[in-house]
């Protein structure tokens, strides 16, 4: 059973339909990249599937379980999405993290607020406080930020920033982590530290949605490839087809356009 | 000579009620207009954002004397205090100027803020109180503290209702021709402006250790 099940998404603002009628799978453990050019839809897909917007149509199935169906009211009600948007976590373009909390508080915020609805939490607060703090610490330990937790976002680099965003997405454990353009708004010598956190997380077999424009970055580290266009699915497969050897004359076109711009 | 300090403190003493009365109400309830303000119904927006437009449109000495006489003029309930119409003219007024600073705070806290605090499960109001508030509050106490000094030296216009405050007392020196005390009384405002600035600028710095 996959862990993700997009149905037949579409999703229109006022006049113009965006997205219409995505559908894709993904399994456990793996990596999907979506690619397609400024415009095409790719972060309001992310952005569906993170509650941020609301489908208007289309279902959403996460471990089986029909998490959003546009036909029916209930999973539109602001009761239950907070739940059901913790199966996904999102890193954002740029960053947003918390510019009053230290890289340490970023991560642990929204966990120590969690832990509060926990039935045991009068019981075993301090103990709950600490597993959560320390879960903390071996993040930001994985992601290279051991020597920077007291760091206020200020006096870190874009690259840092982005990887305190990403260990506070990982420490809520989402069930499928999406990413939209994370090193789009970095300097160029600063994406490659954030790319090596995002492959170590795909060796270690984190199941991942990555929107990028990082091409060579994509055909390495995923398992399959999206290609994206004016809203629809045109190509789907694993990254040696859809970049290495599209089928489709509207890859083609985008992949040669990349590439020709100096791109490598 | 002493007599004439103890009349300046006194009055003085009216001024610097009348600015913390008007603080401790007026910080609150410019929070409810903003609310206001920013609300998703229509016409509640509309309709407070056009008495926000009407306070801040005419001079606060008319809105003293509006405050003082209309209960009586269209109610048959005259004010019975003259401490309180100024008062509520005074929290009024400032509560509008306060509730456009909060908006303009409020608005100018980056979307992704709220969104990242939503996305990582947290309730509206803890998104709310944990990520925006400290950013709004570090972003309007430059504003506000411009603000709260002008607030001081407005304290003075109450006496156009008939409130003793410091100017009013020293005038009643200046006709007796003596007018020493009446330029005094600026003294007294640029000390307490000057204890004021030091806290505010104090407050400033205490929120010096992040970046909006
Ligand atoms: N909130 C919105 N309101 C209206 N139009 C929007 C909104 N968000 C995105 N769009 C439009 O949807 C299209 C797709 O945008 P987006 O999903 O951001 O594309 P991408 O991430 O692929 O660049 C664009 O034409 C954009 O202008
Ligand atoms: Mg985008």
């Amino acid at each position: 059973m996959p862990i993700l099940e997009v149905k037949n998404i579409s999703k229109r603002f006022e006049d113009t339909e965006v997205i219409k009628d995505i559908s894709f799978s993904l399994e456990k453990g793996e990596t999907l990249s979506i690619i397609g050019s400024s415009g095409s839809g790719k972060t309001t897909l992310l952005r569906c599937l993170n509650f941020l917007e609301t489908p208007d149509a289309g279902t959403i199935t996460v471990n089986g379980e029909v998490i959003f169906d546009a036909a029916d009211p209930m999973s539109r009600s602001e009761k239950g999405i907070r739940e059901k948007r913790l199966h996904f976590g999102l890193v954002f373009q740029s960053f947003n993290i918390f510019p009053q909390y230290t890289a340490l508080q970023n991560v642990t915020l929204a966990g120590l607020l969690l832990a509060k609805e926990r039935p045991d939490y009068k019981a075993r607060k301090n103990e709950i406080q600490e597993e959560i703090i320390n879960n903390a610490k071996a993040i930001l330990d994985s992601v290279g930020l051991s020597s920077k937790l007291d760091f206020y976002p200020h006096e870190l680099s874009g690259g840092q920033q982005q990887r305190v965003a990403i260990a506070r997405a990982l420490a809520l454990n989402p069930d499928i982590l999406c990413f939209d353009e994370p090193t789009s708004a970095l300097d160029p010598e600063l994406t490659g530290e954030v790319l090596r956190v995002i492959r170590e997380l795909a060796e270690r077999k984190t199941t991942m949605i990555i929107v990028t424009h990082e091409m060579s970055f994509a055909r390495q580290v995923s398992d399959n490839v999206l290609f994206l266009d004016e809203g629809v699915v045109v190509e789907y497969g694993p990254p040696e087809q859809v970049i290495g050897n599209p089928g489709e004359e509207r890859t083609k076109q985008f992949l040669e356009r990349y590439f020709e711009n100096g791109n490598a | 000579m002493n007599i004439y300090i103890a009349s300046l403190f006194e009055g003085f003493w009216l001024n610097i009620r009348l600015f913390i009365l008007t603080l401790v109400m007026a910080i609150p309830l410019g929070l409810v207009i903003t609310f206001g303000s920013m609300s998703k119904f229509r016409p509640l927006k509309w309709l407070v954002r056009t008495f926000v437009w009407i306070i801040r449109g005419t001079p606060l000495m008319l809105q003293l004397f509006v405050v003082l006489y209309s209960p009586g003029l269209l109610f048959g309930v005259p004010m019975k205090s003259r401490m309180t119409a100024a008062i509520v003219a005074f929290v009024v007024n400032y509560a509008a100027y306060f509730s456009e600073i909060y908006r303009g705070g409020i608005e100018s806290i980056p979307k992704g803020q709220y969104e990242a605090g939503a996305v990582l499960g947290m309730t509206k109001s803890q998104v709310f109180f944990r990520v925006i508030l400290l950013q709004v509050i570090k972003r309007i106490v430059p504003p506000m503290s411009n603000e709260i000094i002008t607030l001081t030296k407005d304290t003075a216009l109450a006496r156009v209702i008939g409130i003793a405050e410091i100017i009013m007392s020293a005038e009643r020196f200046t006709k007796q021709g003596l007018i020493w005390p009446l330029f005094s009384t600026g003294l007294f405002f640029l000390v307490f402006n000057g204890v004021l600035t030091l806290a505010l600028g104090w407050l400033e710095r205490k929120l010096d250790y992040f970046r909006v």
